[in-house]
């Protein structure tokens, strides 16, 4: 199928024609820190959380110094894999972009994981342990967000959105429904339904569409069925989001 | 939240809605034109309107609601009969706008942002509206007022008060002058319309003489004109709607340019002329402009240019007479944002859609607008491409330098004594420019708009040239009056307010930004806040989707290195300092007690409390 | 610190308080259950619930604070342990993103007193006696208000969380917790 490779942190991969180096990799069984990539998606390439840098050199200076030239940063997520390319992901330099990332996720949202359903399979969370992220570092911006409880079997808590448009591209490419979207722009971006209440319960979102079980944060939440799994059982208490990167390879059917 | 139940939509308003859609044929990809026609006439774009649209172009709800709530010039809820926008680029401020501004809110009793209660006004800032050499300016339902005085905003506030209509309104208000100072190769050209048509060899040989001539794009980046229309000639179009387009990109939005406003209002055959030889070279049939939201006040204009154009045979089927050579030119209008001039989030624009950048690969040569090939170009690029068409590559190759030939259109604007428009064949040094304009007593220019390079007094023998200080054409000269902290400050709030919020970095990291900008800048900082800017800076420019993210920082970076002093002044002695005002933090306890004791104030004492007092330096992160 | 001196004997000197919690952090750390008698061979406590000392010594070495800041005193509180403490430790959730206290951020301060002193028929009787601290308008982190070195996230931070980070910290080494230490609930 290939015969093709491009080296990660000095270990060969190998990848098939139309890759991305992140699906290449974890097809491999590496890990690269991800949030908006989802393995049933195309690439989205808006988290950023999985920015690797490609071809770094290093070059000898006339007093024979050796010199390090950063490669060009980019989503691994959307940049196609080439053979023979040089890819760094767990560099220090990296490491701390990607602890910067959720911090800046961490503050924009309001993010109390003590009273989130989601504690303990959130991926914002799992990975925020994963790098060793100890605290949010930036000033909260407290955002005032709303919560939408207007649906039967949903509840919609805005506070902890991300805005990796998962439950956007989930709606429009898998249920055929474009529940979701998005409006705003920058700081003001933010998730909205497709109804002119802008309530979820105006829409014909189904619990059992793709779009109500992919958000990969708190948001999107089923109705009763809250903290089912005892502390200690959840997913992360029990692995790393970084275990078993095969999880996360791409299926083969991507919308 | 409002509008939980429909306000309906009535009857006229319907009406309007459908003719609006049957002008369009209901066609989705003019989402943008269908929904700014339909403000035209309603004044803003009710939920029950929306509804409308998207059940005439069969689009999901949401999809038109978020192309709505995306661009500035779109709203989603009532601003008013009049809505006046103050363009506040750092040029606008140097030439008083806030005072003024502040005068038209009071006089109309206003908080800036909020409505009149009669919905009669809102007042409001807008990101520069390329009208720098003759500001103060704003924008009155989108139409342009330069030149603003007290004098003047006191005539408007009663033109408003009365309801006037603007068509009746002093037209020497409206009026934008075009200030050429200094013409060149480009804009003294000599050309007759139809010349670089007539001229025209076959495409192959076309493209090899845009490549001889060296001809790089002029929005900046730089990209080889002869290049990309090779590959966007080469590439093939897809689907049953196969086609290649030309699209010349007008939403001319970095800060302190306006040379394209200048070439369209009076070179407008030159750029159709290069739009045409480009789209005989790439083989395409139709061309598009984009043209800034901003600028709605030449479409009449340029539209009429075109009709002219058909009907000389310059424009339409068989050019001059020439059997095959079709091509025709539509103008599509933005609505006020500054990353859709970043050519992939100006096709998602241009095709309906929200301006967030494209992922890349593929690029717009090989699959642009609608997935088609297509060429994006300045507006610059185009006439100058018109210029190589009729003159020669050899010609055009000699003026400039040896790896940037041709000449540069520079938008001069701030502290010299004219302002306007200067061309220069490159090579020419920022000293010259200045001493040309008038400048006199500058400590810095910024080069290349708010994303560009801030050049500070040592590096004046510099030359504007793509080998050494390459530029769209932004040049904004600051003399020893200004602070630079608060130009870098303008700059950063720029970009909170244009960012497109699809990537983490830049959605939060502008914000951010700004934070520790305005932080410094109320007496807040510390040496702790400096290094914060230089981490979210690296983040930026590291991670960010396009390169408005990732320049985002340049401003405050270039002014650290360069203008380290006018930080260092703002800087509180200690390192740390709260993120917020701690006594501001009880207002609200001291307003609903109406305490006013010791207890109930945090005294200047405590800023002063802590251990190491005048330790400045070291990394506190 | 001097690398060739070799280590002192001299015990260090922590003190601790709780602001906007719920002392469930003091709890937790008294779940590092016998080891707190390995702990008192390396540390003395001063300010603290512990010892009930009222204020700290000036020349504390480790000042660890649980919950966020939600009025005038704590302000107050966290100023005197900054000016005494070299290291300065923000543990649990509250006091690392102002955890559930915070949550009142979204509403307006004036309009939940409004609720809740309302009394009926006899209006609204918000107290305002000096002694009571003034809340702020916000509830906020601690390294919004001073420096904070070291950060132990958690709600509450394990026993053996807490007991990891002072034996890293106490060892002069970075604290890390690592997977299954490291929790935000």
């Amino acid at each position: 199928m290939s015969n093709e490779s491009f080296f990660l942190d000095e270990e060969e991969i190998p990848f098939a024609e139309g890759q991305t180096i992140i699906q290449a990799a974890l097809s491999a069984g590496k890990y690269i820190p991800h949030l908006c990539y989802h393995p049933e998606f195309k690439p989205h390439g808006s988290c950023k959380l999985c920015t690797v840098r490609i071809d770094s050199r290093t070059i000898t200076t006339e007093d024979g110094q050796t010199v390090k030239i950063p490669g060009r940063a980019a989503a691994s997520c959307t940049t196609p894999a080439q053979a023979g390319q040089h890819v760094e992901s767990e560099t220090d330099e990296l490491r701390d972009l990607r602890r910067t990332l959720v911090q800046m996720l961490l503050v924009e949202g309001n993010h109390y994981c003590p009273s989130c359903e989601k504690s303990g399979k959130c991926m914002l969370q799992g990975l925020a342990y994963d790098l060793g992220v100890m605290d949010p570092h930036f000033p909260q911006y407290f955002s005032k967000r709303e919560v939408d409880a207007s649906h039967a079997d949903i509840l919609l808590d805005f506070n902890r959105c991300i805005l990796c448009e998962l439950c956007v591209r989930a709606s429009a490419e898998m249920d055929k429904k474009n529940v979701f979207s998005l409006s705003g722009r920058g700081n003001t971006k933010h998730l909205i339904c497709n109804s002119e209440s802008g309530m979820l319960g105006d829409t014909n979102l189904a619990a059992t569409d793709k779009a109500a079980n992919v958000c990969p944060v708190g948001v999107i939440l089923h109705k009763r069925h809250g903290f089912e799994v005892p502390y200690g059982q959840r997913r992360f208490d029990k692995a790393p989001i970084s275990d078993n990167a095969v999880q996360y390879a791409p299926v083969k059917e991507q919308v | 939240m409002g509008n939980v139940t429909s306000n309906g939509i009535g009857p006229d308003d319907s009406g309007a809605v459908q003719a609006v859609l049957s002008r369009h044929k209901h066609d989705a990809s003019r989402l943008m034109q269908i929904l700014r026609e339909v403000q035209e006439g309603l004044t803003w774009l009710s939920p029950a309107v929306l509804t409308a649209i998207a059940n005439g172009l069969k689009l999901p709800r949401a999809r038109v609601e978020g192309v709505a709530g995306f661009y500035h010039f779109f709203h989603t809820e009532s601003l008013g009969r009049y809505r006046v926008l103050w363009s506040d680029n750092i040029t606008d401020r140097m030439a008083g706008n806030a005072d003024l501004m502040a005068r038209m809110c009071k006089k109309l009793w206003l908080k800036p942002g909020d409505v009149s209660e009669d919905g009669l006004v809102s007042v409001g800032t807008t990101s520069c509206t390329g009208m720098c050499d003759q500001g103060p300016a704003l924008l009155v339902n989108y139409r342009p007022i330069t030149r603003m005085t007290a004098d003047r905003v006191d005539k408007i506030v009663d033109l408003i008060r009365k309801k006037v209509p603007l068509e009746e309104w002093p037209s020497e208000y409206f009026l934008v002058e075009d200030n050429i100072r200094r013409k060149d190769a480009l804009l003294d050209n000599g050309l007759a319309p139809g010349d670089a048509l007539r001229a025209l060899k076959s495409p192959q040989e076309m493209v090899d003489t845009i490549k001889a001539s060296g001809l790089r794009g002029r929005g900046g980046a730089g990209f080889s004109t002869g290049q990309k229309w090779e590959f966007c000639r080469a590439a093939v179009g897809t689907g049953a709607n196969a086609a290649h387009y030309v699209v010349c990109n007008a939403d001319e939005g970095e800060p302190g340019t306006f040379k394209d406003r200048v070439l369209l209002n009076s070179y407008a055959d030159l750029v159709f002329e290069g739009m045409t030889v480009a789209g005989y070279v790439i083989g395409a049939k139709k061309g598009l402009v984009y043209l800034r939201g901003e600028y709605r006040f030449l479409l009449d204009k340029l539209n009429a240019v075109l009709e002219a154009r058909r009907a000389a045979k310059l424009l339409g089927q068989s050019i001059l007479g020439q059997t095959g050579f079709d091509f025709d030119i539509e103008i599509h209008l933005g609505a006020g944002a500054y990353v859709c001039g970043e050519e992939t989030a100006l096709l998602e624009s241009l095709e309906g859609k929200r301006g967030v950048p494209r992922k890349r690969p593929p690029f717009p040569v090989s699959s642009g607008y609608l997935g088609q090939p297509t060429a994006v170009n300045n507006v610059e690029t185009l006439a100058s491409a018109a210029l190589i068409a009729a003159k020669g590559a050899a010609w055009y190759k000699a003026i400039g330098t040896a790896k940037s030939s041709g000449t540069k259109i520079l938008s001069i604007s701030g502290d010299c004594q004219r302002p306007g428009i200067y061309e220069y064949p490159y090579g020419v040094t920022v000293a010259q420019v200045l001493a040309d304009c008038g400048a006199r007593d500058t400590q810095a220019c910024q080069i290349a708009g708010a994303s560009g390079l801030c050049v500070a007094p040592g590096e004046f023998g510099r030359k504007i040239a793509f080998e050494d200080i390459p530029t769209g054409g932004s040049f904004m000269v600051f003399d020893n009056s200004r602070d630079m902290f608060q130009v870098a400050r303008n700059f950063v709030h720029f970009f909170v307010d244009e960012s497109c919020g699809f990537c983490t970095p830049c959605r939060v990291g502008t914000t951010l930004l700004k934070n520790v900008m305005d932080k410094i800048s109320d007496g807040h900082g510390g040496e702790y806040d400096i290094n914060d800017a230089w981490r979210i800076i690296r983040t930026l420019k590291t991670a960010s989707h396009c390169g408005l993210g990732q320049t985002a920082g340049n401003c405050v970076a270039d002014t650290l290195q360069k203008f380290r002093p006018s930080y260092e002044l703002r800087l509180n002695v200690r390192d740390f300092e709260p993120a917020f005002d701690l006594d501001s933090a009880l207002s609200k306890m001291r307003e609903v007690t109406g305490r006013d004791d010791p207890g109930a104030h945090f005294h200047i004492a405590h800023r002063k409390s802590k251990s190491g007092v005048g330790a400045k330096g070291g990394d506190a992160s | 610190m001097n690398a060739s001196a070799p280590p002192p004997k001299r015990k260090l000197l922590v003190a601790t308080t709780s602001l906007a919690g719920c002392f469930g952090c003091h709890m937790s750390f008294l779940d590092i259950d016998e080891r707190i008698l390995d702990l008192v061979e390396l540390v003395d406590f001063d300010r603290s619930p512990i010892t009930d000392i009222k204020h700290c010594s000036p020349n504390c070495d480790l000042g660890i604070i649980e919950g966020g800041v939600c009025n005038a005193e704590n302000v107050h509180v966290l100023h005197e342990f900054r000016k005494n403490c070299k290291i300065l430790i923000a543990m649990g959730a509250c006091a690392i993103n102002g955890g559930l206290p915070a949550q009142r951020n979204s509403l307006d301060i004036r309009d939940i007193l409004a609720a809740v002193y309302a009394q009926p028929g006899r209006g609204v009787h918000i107290p305002n006696d000096p002694e009571i601290p003034l809340l702020l308008n916000e509830v906020h982190p601690l390294h919004e208000v001073v420096k904070i070195d070291y950060f132990l996230p958690g709600c509450p931070p394990s026993g053996d969380a807490i007991w990891k980070f002072l034996t890293d910290l106490l060892a002069g080494r970075t604290p890390t917790l690592g997977h299954g230490l490291i929790h935000y609930d």
